[in-house]
């Protein structure tokens, strides 16, 4: 559905300097249908990669295709068309403060140049969908945050797009209301089959909704693949430092012993294996760090253990044995 | 001598319509003029939409030029263009150029001001959805704008009810001319309290109108 080859972007920078380079030669492809995360921390180039999504910023270098279209290629009708195709949604929501809910959402359609009938109806429809019929003459000023960020939902549906670009969404919202906004977007993703791209510098919110991951730094695109894989087992230390591997081995005072991590996922998660190994085996097991917690919908866990005594490679064998990934742990002392 | 001996309050009601007339038509002409120019101004500057720095830097020192001149000057030096424009040079419609010419690039730089206020965010999701340039100006930008704009115009019209104080030297009437040649020239001091105390209602009802307005327009 989107394809980014090889893309850069540099902005040109005051005379003499030489410009400021917010994407570098970045690749990735977003399936459709999929929820597609991107995370990075400010100034990584996350905000510059989701509006080169709708053209809102046009690329120096590489090729964008979204929905079968050359984006730096098109006219600007073209770029209009596309965009009626790409709803976006704001970290501050960036509704018209001049006009109420109902007419927020009927926007998009009356530049589009829908019927007044129409309009009516579709921003009827809308409001339902994302709970807010009932303040529908309201202005966004007498909303909470999650009811604009629904009205925001509700506007960027209205010329019912098939991908759906989220702007660090969630990031002016309190835990609860992200939740709930994050539910809205799992359940559009899942009812209208619709593509949805979010940027974010919170993990959290890549674990709880996508299926795939861009990690970005400097500009550069440095780690991606499914979530559980970034998530679990992350290759880059700008992924590790997102996930918060608590665990880092260098800086607490070890126990002797072989360092191992375990992972645990789905049914192996809930599964007495540790006590039933140790017993086996006679391995002796200190635990050093760990979390048990839910992507998307399939719980995992991870343990960081120190193995000591018995029959340490047999207990590995065991472990494997019963569907657990064993990473060693090199013991840096 | 009775209070207020010196007042013919058939004048000061010709007066008083003579100020209306002014200011109303002058008001009316700054609006259409001003608007536009302000948006121009807005939409030239750095980063707009219509990004033009010559355009940009020309018409902000024409602006300038005609905001630094005082008004008298101006109402004077304008005769020849104002005699093209209305036929004459004297009168309530002899001053309405100057009035409108001294008026319209000080409201074009507030309409300017309440554009730049708007959130820079809104513009960009008009984009996101669809929108045209042109479309962003009418549908988000203006809208957005409106109590800054209706701000400025309360403020506009007001500094015109003192400009049309000064146009009694082309003999265009008014009260503030009947308070310089009857309460000043005259010492008649009765005159002076009544034409000020009218230009003072005057006012407070255009800025208790405007206010209203721009609370009726304001939804933040």
């Amino acid at each position: 559905m989107i394809r980014f080859e090889a893309v850069s972007k540099t902005y040109a920078a005051a005379r003499g300097a030489t410009g400021h380079a917010a994407l570098r030669e970045a690749s990735l492809e977003v399936a459709q249908g999929e929820v597609f995360g991107v995370i990075g921390a400010s100034g990584a180039g996350k905000s510059t990669l989701i509006r080169l999504i709708n053209g809102l910023e046009l690329p120096t270098g590489g090729k964008i295709i979204v929905d079968g279209d050359d984006v730096a290629a098109l006219d600007v009708a073209g770029l209009r068309a596309l965009r009626r195709r790409v709803g976006m949604i704001f970290q501050h929501f960036n509704l018209l403060s001049s006009k109420t809910v109902e007419q927020n959402v009927a926007f998009p359609l009356k530049l589009a140049g829908r019927e007044p009938a129409q309009i009516k109806a579709r921003t009827a429809e809308l409001l339902a969908r994302v709970g807010l019929s009932d303040h529908a003459t309201k202005y966004p000023a007498q909303l909470s945050g999650g009811q604009k960020q629904r009205v925001g939902i509700a506007r960027a549906l209205a010329t019912a797009p098939k991908v759906l670009l989220c702007d660090e969404a969630t990031s002016a919202l309190d835990p609860e209301t992200t939740e709930q906004i994050l539910a809205l977007i799992s359940d559009l993703n899942r009812e209208l089959g619709l593509t949805i791209v979010l940027i974010t510098h919170e993990m959290d919110v890549v674990r709880r909704v996508c299926d795939r991951v861009a990690v970005l730094e400097g500009g550069r695109v440095v780690e991606q693949g499914p979530v559980e894989e970034v998530f679990l087992h992350p290759a880059s230390d700008t992924a590790r430092r997102f996930v918060g591997e608590a665990e880092d081995a260098s800086e607490t005072a070890l126990p002797a012993g072989v360092l191992v991590r375990l992972t645990f996922k789905g049914e192996a998660t809930y599964k007495p294996v540790l006590g039933a190994v140790a017993r086996e085996t006679g391995v002796d097991y200190s635990i050093l760090g760990g979390r048990i917690h839910k992507l998307r919908d399939a719980p995992y866990g991870q343990l960081t253990l120190a193995l000591t005594g018995g029959d340490v490679e047999a207990a590995i064998a065991r472990f494997e044995a019963a569907d657990v990934r064993v990473d060693r742990l090199e013991a840096a002392r | 001598m009775s209070l207020f001996s010196n007042i013919d309050w058939a004048d000061i009601g010709l007066a008083t319509i003579d100020t209306l007339t002014m200011l109303g038509g002058s008001m009316a002409l700054t609006v259409i003029l001003g608007l536009p120019l302000g948006v121009i101004l807005f939409l030239t500057g750095k980063g707009q939409m219509l990004e033009n720095k010559a355009a940009h830097a020309g018409l902000g020192l024409l602006v300038n030029i005609l905001r630094s001149v005082p008004f008298v000057i101006l109402l004077i030096v304008m005769i020849p263009l104002t005699v093209l424009l209305v036929g004459t040079s004297l009168g309530v419609a002899g001053a309405i150029p100057p009035l409108v010419v001294g008026a319209a690039p000080f409201y074009a730089r507030l309409v300017e001001t309440a554009l730049r206020e708007v959130d820079k965010g809104v513009v960009e999701a008009s984009f996101a959805l669809g929108a045209t340039r042109r479309q962003v100006v009418l549908g988000a930008l203006l809208p957005e704008a409106m109590p800054g704009i209706i701000a400025g115009a309360t403020v506009t019209a007001i500094a015109l009810v003192s400009y049309t104080a000064m146009a009694g030297v082309v003999g265009a009437g008014g009260l503030g001319d009947l308070a310089i040649r009857f309460g000043y020239q005259r010492f008649q001091t009765d005159v002076m309290v009544v034409t000020v105390v009218l230009l003072l209602i005057l006012v407070q009802v255009l800025q208790m109108v405007g206010d209203t307005v721009v609370r009726k327009v304001s939804h933040r």
